[in-house]
């Protein structure tokens, strides 16, 4: 404890060393938190293809806190999601003789302040019925006071996307989003995506006429304006907000860095000890499997591997711990174990009697093995970084969510093309951090545990 | 030089020899020159790096094969090469096309397993498996499965050939200008250790955990996405360039944004180790004393720091190449670049598995090589290599 105590004392001389240490701690309580708040099995839900919990959310959406630097008339619209069921309906009326039937109207209104069209225009519709399905006439109208009727039919399906169906957009003769949400000076017809400025200020107006044709019959309909801001991270392009798999990429980098470094430090340390003490033709076969070990294409391999069996996050780390075991290290603890061989505490041990694995990991190892703990911290980010590396090639678990998985969708959808640098500048920013903080710390522990470098 | 090394073999008789192994050596050192003598120990030296490099490749391919065979692909490559060769004879076959459909898929079935009995397909794998490393490594790396090379071949060493000297291309050159940016620059900061610059390169030493592919992302959305003055990737562009010279012209400036993320991933690191090395050796008593006499900087550098420290230098230089070779695939990947780490990625993207383990033979062997010419650079630098351990000691 002690030790421990004095090694924060000398750390503080560097001061990068006190900001890693902050940045880890910072780091470390994200992972915790995460893992808390958001189980596992909850985050592989919310990060799968197939998750219905995205569809109101904008697909490639911008992080709302992107608005604090753009000037008012800029300013990106977030989405609007307006319900029948929130507001009172203006008319019920029964039809016919019988009774059952109904006819609800109701009025929706948003308010629509911004100077940029939204990205997307859609419909759901919550229909309840047992055999005759609901009808539904809905019209649009703009501020100024222009009627289109968007939608004339039955209810046959949940969701109706208003901005990209063909009928209205034929109906309208141009874009739907554009058509409805243009100035009144402006000629429908000619608009495209290229001479359309500005959608028309003000409220717009969203009239629902319903009709059920059952005593227990309902429908309700919502109204979803996507924007192109979404959450404190933005989101992709199948619409999942970023934030998750921001969040849950810290605890999976994390343990990932660190497991792999520890584990194959240790290991390498353990393997060093024996070749020492063994020595013969030990140790010249664990110098030559090094030696070859050093030479092998690694990544081509374990992308390799990670492509022919797609394992998942634990068995990559094993293999990974695997092919970095004979590295350049065990040439290093080599040389400190041989001066520790011949010190005479292990003499003593060997004059009581002591065998060979007893002295290696009772006397030799703890002797040393303080010298593990800056190359525990120097290799972590290393390993963050080639996680991320086969994430990126797109190697591994598809449904985990991690910064590497991010940087993939956003290269392979040509993020950076279409000037989405949110998508890529997000788990960039986490991984610098990250492999910024463990590397300088790792820096300044090598000059406290190697003296020879301490004045330099 | 032969006369005094005589008279220094004379005195030894007299003496008491040091060591049995060393005794039985002196009468053969006596009657050789001391330049065959150093060439004979660089032949030995390099006999045992290319034993052991050979070595690494075969086990390097060896375990792609192991890899590859757990799932079964390794005998569907063979399988699917007899099956095309069958299938074309059938083709040319009149008597087999009158067959009925049932019986010429018969045919060919039959010919099939015949073909694969007399390649021996019905022997234990471990045999086999020995077959396919021999074949790798004798570049027999079968026929792709999607892929083609740009002249329209399927077979696998065509394709790789084709992909071979633009990888080359990229990562030479950015070797070559991390070695010396690097060198000189821990020289110049040596020299100036303490300085602001100085410190700033220390400080900026941590970036360098951040691989080449991880900058070149940034250095796209500044240099193409925001500026627009460099471009996204590729090597042409849309068009291909007519003359030489703009071709060379536009293969450089789509070389710089790539050839700058791994210059700027590895630069500070090498530049602070080295300095580092340079540091602690112009500590030792006899830098110490060469500066006493009063030599001058220049040459105290180079006699006395240099000299010693280089050995050290290419070493870390090694391991900074092997690195960033590996890391080829994912900083071609990202910046378009049509190399083999691209083809890497396409076979990987469309389930080429000779393709995918062509590729790896072709790492396997490109990572030895680098090795190998590193270390032939390295034991025309290191003395001890020349003069065996008892000249060293």
């Amino acid at each position: 404890m002690r030790r421990l105590k004095s090694l924060f004392m000398t750390l503080g001389k560097y001061p990068t060393s006190i900001i890693a240490l902050v940045i880890i701690m910072v780091l470390l309580t994200v992972s915790i938190v995460t893992v808390i708040t958001i189980p596992y099995s909850e985050a592989r839900r919310l990060w799968s293809t197939s998750s219905q919990a995205w569809e109101d959310y904008p697909k490639r959406a911008e992080p709302v806190w992107t608005n604090w630097f753009r000037g008012g008339g800029s300013k990106l619209p977030p989405t609007i999601i307006r319900s029948t069921k929130d507001v009172e309906p203006l008319s019920v009326e029964s039809l016919g003789s019988a009774g059952v039937a109904k006819e609800t109207i109701t009025e929706i209104v948003f308010d629509f302040p911004y100077r940029v069209h939204p990205s997307e225009l859609g419909l759901t519709f919550d229909a309840v019925f047992e055999t005759s399905a609901p009808f539904a006439r809905i019209t649009w109208i703009t501020p100024d006071g222009r009627e289109y009727q968007v939608y004339d039919s039955a209810i046959y399906k949940r969701r109706h996307s208003l901005s990209s169906d063909q009928p209205l957009q034929r109906a309208l003769g141009t874009f739907p989003l554009l058509g409805l949400f243009s100035s009144p000076d402006e000629t429908l017809r000619e608009l495209s995506y290229e001479t359309a400025t500005t959608p028309q200020q003000g409220t717009y107006t969203l009239r629902v006429l319903a009709r059920t044709f059952e005593a227990e019959s309902t429908l309700d309909v919502k109204l979803i304006v996507y924007g192109r801001v979404s959450g404190i991270a933005g989101t992709d392009h199948m619409r999942r907000g970023l934030i998750i798999g921001l969040l849950w990429g810290t605890p999976i980098a994390l343990m990932f860095g660190l497991l792999a470094a520890v584990g194959s430090t240790m290991v390498t340390f353990i393997i060093a000890a024996i070749g020492v003490w063994f020595g013969g033709w030990v140790d010249s076969v664990i110098q030559r499997i090094t030696e070859v070990n050093l030479m092998l294409p690694l990544l081509p391999i374990l992308v390799m591997l990670g492509i022919f069996y797609t394992p998942n996050i634990i068995t990559i780390l094993g293999v990974v711990i695997l092919l970095n075991i004979f590295s350049t290290a065990i040439k290093t603890y080599r040389a400190l174990f041989m001066q520790v061989k011949n010190s005479p505490y292990i003499e003593a041990a060997r004059a009581y009697g002591a065998g060979g694995f007893r002295i290696i990991f009772r006397y030799m190892i703890p002797k040393v093995a303080p010298i593990l703990i800056p190359a525990f911290v120097t290799l972590t980010p290393g390993y963050v970084f080639l996680e991320a590396a086969l994430a990126f090639l797109g190697v591994g678990d598809i449904s985990l969510p991690t910064w590497g998985k991010i940087l993939n969708n956003a290269n392979t959808e040509g993020a950076l093309f279409q000037g989405q640098f949110y998508w890529v500048l997000e788990p960039a920013f986490m991984l610098l951090i990250t492999g910024l903080a463990f590397a300088m710390l790792g820096f300044a522990l090598d000059r406290i545990f190697n003296p020879r470098l301490r004045g330099i | 030089m032969e006369p005094r090394e005589n008279t220094v073999v004379k005195t030894i008789p007299g003496e008491k020899p040091s060591g049995g192994s060393e005794d039985s050596l002196l009468p053969k050192i006596k009657r050789s020159h001391p330049a065959w003598r150093s060439l004979r120990r660089f032949a030995r030296y390099t006999a045992v790096r290319v034993f052991t490099l050979f070595c690494t490749v075969a086990v390097g391919i060896y375990l792609a094969i192991l890899i590859a065979n757990m799932g079964g692909y390794v005998d569907t490559i063979v399988e699917g090469t007899i099956r095309e060769a069958v299938g074309s004879q059938a083709a040319n076959n009149r008597a087999v096309l009158l067959m009925s459909r049932e019986d010429r898929q018969a045919w060919i079935e039959d010919k099939v397993n015949a073909q694969l009995a007399s390649r021996g397909m019905n022997r234990p794998f471990i045999i086999r498996s020995f077959e396919h490393l021999l074949g790798a490594l004798t570049l027999d790396l079968g026929r792709a499965q999607f892929l083609s090379s740009d002249s329209g071949s399927k077979e696998v060493k065509r394709i790789i050939l084709e992909r071979l000297p633009i990888t080359m291309v990229l990562f030479t050159t950015g070797s070559v200008v991390v070695f010396f940016l690097a060198l000189l620059g821990a020289l110049f900061l040596s020299r100036r250790y303490g300085s602001t610059l100085d410190r700033i390169v220390v400080a900026m030493a941590p970036t360098s955990t951040a691989p080449a592919w991880f900058y070149g992302i940034f250095l796209i959305l500044i240099f193409a996405s925001i500026l627009k003055i460099l471009p996204f990737g590729g090597m042409l562009g849309s068009s291909i360039p007519k003359t030489p010279l703009m071709y060379a012209l536009t293969v450089l400036k789509h070389m710089i944004l790539p050839l700058s993320a791994w210059v700027i991933s590895r630069i500070f690191l090498a530049i602070y180790t080295w300095r580092t090395f340079f540091l602690i050796h112009s500590e030792e008593d006899y830098v110490e004393l060469a500066k006493a006499k009063g030599l001058r900087n220049n040459s105290l550098e180079r006699r006395y720091i240099l000299r010693p420290t280089l050995p050290a230098v290419i070493t870390a230089f090694t391991f900074i190449l092997i690195t960033s070779w590996q890391g080829a695939i994912v900083t071609e990947t990202v910046f378009g670049w049509p190399g083999l780490g691209s083809l890497y990625y396409q076979a990987i993207n469309a389930f080429d598995t000779p393709v995918i383990i062509g590729t790896v033979v072709i790492f396997a062997y490109l990572l030895a090589l680098t090795v190998f010419f590193l270390d032939i650079v390295y034991a025309l630098i290191d003395p001890r290599v020349k003069l065996g351990k008892e000249g060293a000691q």
